[in-house]
């Protein structure tokens, strides 16, 4: 069977210009360096790394908001990068986005069955009384009230606008979802229920999910499949329990460790691998592997070859020349 | 705790006035923070746990803000307290760390100069001194190449480095309370790992005392001694770290832990949820505020339910009796 969504080889370089008349290209911002994922029908893959990564940009890639500079996207066996936009368009009904802040993504001066009604109106899904009635059924799938259909989103609570969003995402009846940091500007409380109602969406309507955020114990609960993702490359791609249990590279250890458990005991007992400085510059990443300034395990080979991804058991691939957790 | 409180606040009160009418934004407040100790207060957004940690040093204070009840520092007054006495406090005694360290920066001043003139406006020091003492400072809070650092621009460091910079300067004249609100929440776990092991550091060998303002119980059960569980507006839950993650009284609290996706704990199918959203604090639930989310409430929720004892320092606020909870707890 051919998974939903295949990317191969992905790179995104934003050029950094120099000169006012005459614009050179003095270097690159290596956003996205040569990605590969796979994600089949009805699966969650989550999507890790800290702040810088290139996992947005990963995103709005695949979904062709910003052209990549090469490699490739395959959704539902068709090849997306290179595409006019309108040949694009009948596929974007298929894959819609659920972003993060829930305060900037929706249009203050349109009313809620706008926001909603508006891409099945346009997509020529449902109109007139017909596409109310439609907003009315998702507002309320939504956990919202088919009369909030004329409110405005500022009479909306955080949590209520990105149910909002997550409506506006269903509209289209999607296959794929992507949800950059879709609960990381939520409350703890407001987080558990966002995240249930997409659990609860995607055993209802069979959707993908491609789920980026920076909290590690989100992702392992909606996640079938995990990528970690350091300086746009995926160091590490597993299953998740795999990915938990047993972490192979030395920075999937690190953001795991760094986590800190809601259990005083256990953590003080905890051995943590705490990392020294920063992530490098994407624009100058260091050579070979691009985690040797900061693993603790690094040795000369690190500085200088790049690691490729190898199998550590089915489906679980880690970059790496010192893995941990091999038995 | 035998040992004198060095900060204790006592029924303290904020509202602001607004278009809409009065905000009660923090009802009835009561604490003791003693020498060494780290207190974290807990909460979700907008249930009064920064405004609470501003009102301590005055940073509320405005012609529509009403602010009632007591603070105090080593037995001073400090609500009454005059503008210029109070900016002695605010730095020599008590300083603060705030959640975005790129806006709590001049970005157009070099960060050595932004602590020199900090050290200098308290200090009687000549500039070079202040200067050594930023270096040193900057030293103490782990930037690597202090000497050279100190002639960077804000924006020439990173959202951890800066958070560093704003430790170095809130430590600069040496407080014994240090105040940190949300001082990890902007940061990357990694990141985020590193300042909560210098916090841990400076309150070993320093003695510092510290308010941690934050919403993540990770953090909580990391650093705190003793944590304060806020809830729109009040304090719903008080102990020590091992009770309120072993032993937790109040159903906020149960909800709150309950959910967390945690690291620690197999997966599970859903998360447990607190139905609903925080009230409103303009018109506040009549009776205990938490009882229109609560799975656990009966006649009684209709009234305010007071903080009590469970017969040590464990606080909590709620109806239920002692053995109700153990039975319901989850």
């Amino acid at each position: 069977m051919t998974p939903l969504l295949e990317v191969s080889d992905l790179v995104k370089h934003f050029p950094i210009k120099s000169g006012i008349v005459i614009e050179r290209e003095v270097g690159r911002v290596r956003a996205v360096d040569g990605v590969s994922l796979t994600l089949g029908e009805g699966e969650t893959l989550g999507l890790v790394g800290e702040s810088g990564c290139g996992k947005s940009t990963l995103c709005r890639a695949i979904l062709q908001l910003t052209p990549p500079t090469s490699g490739s996207v395959k959704f539902m066996g068709q090849e997306l990068v290179g595409m006019s936009g309108r040949e694009l368009r009948p596929l974007r009904r298929q894959m819609q986005m659920i972003f993060q802040d829930p305060f900037s993504s929706l249009n203050p001066r349109k009313r809620i069955g706008q926001i909603i009604g508006d891409p099945m109106d346009l997509h020529g899904l449902a109109s007139g009384a017909d596409l109310k009635r439609r907003v009315q059924d998702l507002l309320d799938r939504v956990g919202l009230r088919p009369e909030h259909y004329n409110r405005y989103p500022h009479e909306f609570s955080g949590g209520q606008r990105q149910r909002i969003g997550i409506a506006r995402a269903l509209a289209l009846r999607p296959k794929l979802i992507v949800a950059d940091e879709p609960v990381s500007a939520l409350d703890v409380s407001v987080q558990a229920q966002i995240v249930n109602l997409l659990k609860d969406l995607q055993d209802e309507f069979g959707l993908s999910y491609l789920f980026v955020a920076h909290d590690l114990g989100v992702v392992r609960h909606v996640s079938d499949r995990v990528a970690v993702m350091y300086l746009g490359k995926v160091v590490e791609d597993s299953g998740t329990d795999d990915l938990y249990d047993r972490p192979i590279h030395p920075y999937s250890n690190a953001l795991l460790s760094a986590v800190p458990i809601p259990d005083p005991r256990r953590n003080e007992a905890r051995e943590r691998v705490v990392l020294e400085g920063d992530v490098p510059s994407p624009s100058n990443p260091p050579a070979g592997c691009r985690f040797h300034t900061r693993c603790p395990w690094a040795s000369e080979v690190c500085a200088s070859d790049e690691p490729a991804m190898s199998d550590y058991g089915p489906g679980h691939a880690a970059a790496c020349h010192h893995p941990r957790n091999t038995a | 705790m035998t040992r004198e409180p060095l900060l204790r606040v006592d029924d303290l009160r904020v509202s602001f006035a607004t278009e809409d009418g009065v905000l009660q934004a923090v009802d009835g407040v009561s604490f003791d923070l003693a020498p060494g100790e780290v207190l974290a207060v807990v909460g979700e957004s907008g249930c009064g746990k920064s405004v609470t940690a501003q009102t301590l040093t005055g940073l509320t204070r405005s012609p529509n803000t009403r602010i009632s009840g007591s603070v105090t520092y080593r037995g001073r007054e400090l609500t009454g307290l005059g503008d210029d006495a109070l900016r002695d406090i605010r730095g020599e005694e008590i300083a603060m760390v705030f959640q975005d360290p790129m806006s709590s920066l001049n970005p157009v001043y070099r960060v050595g100069d932004q602590i020199v003139e900090m050290i200098r406006a308290h200090r009687d020091v000549s500039k070079k001194e202040a200067r050594e003492r930023t270096v040193e400072l900057l030293t103490s809070v782990g930037i690597p190449n202090p000497q050279a650092r100190v002639r960077s621009y804000p924006h020439e460091f990173s959202g951890g480095m800066r958070q560093r910079v704003m430790i170095a300067m809130a430590l600069a004249l040496e407080p014994a309370v240090l105040i940190a609100d949300e001082p990890t929440t902007a940061l990357d776990v990694t990141v985020q790992a590193q300042i909560l092991r210098l916090l841990a550091d400076l309150n070993r060998e320093r003695e510092l005392a510290v308010v941690l303002i934050t919403h993540d119980l990770g953090v909580v059960a990391e650093v705190a001694d003793r944590v304060v569980v806020m809830y729109a507006g009040q304090i719903v839950e008080d102990g020590t770290v091992d009770d309120i993650f072993y032993s937790p009284q109040h159903p906020y609290t149960w909800g709150l832990l309950g959910s967390l996706a945690r690291l620690d704990r197999p997966r599970t199918g859903r998360l447990a949820q607190i139905a609903g959203a925080p009230p409103s604090l303009l018109d506040p639930p009549s009776g205990c505020r938490f009882a229109p989310r609560c799975a656990f409430q009966f006649g009684r929720c209709d009234q305010p339910p007071p903080l009590d004892h469970d017969g040590g320092t464990h606080l909590d606020r709620c109806w239920l009796g002692g053995d109700v909870k153990a039975e319901v707890r989850p």
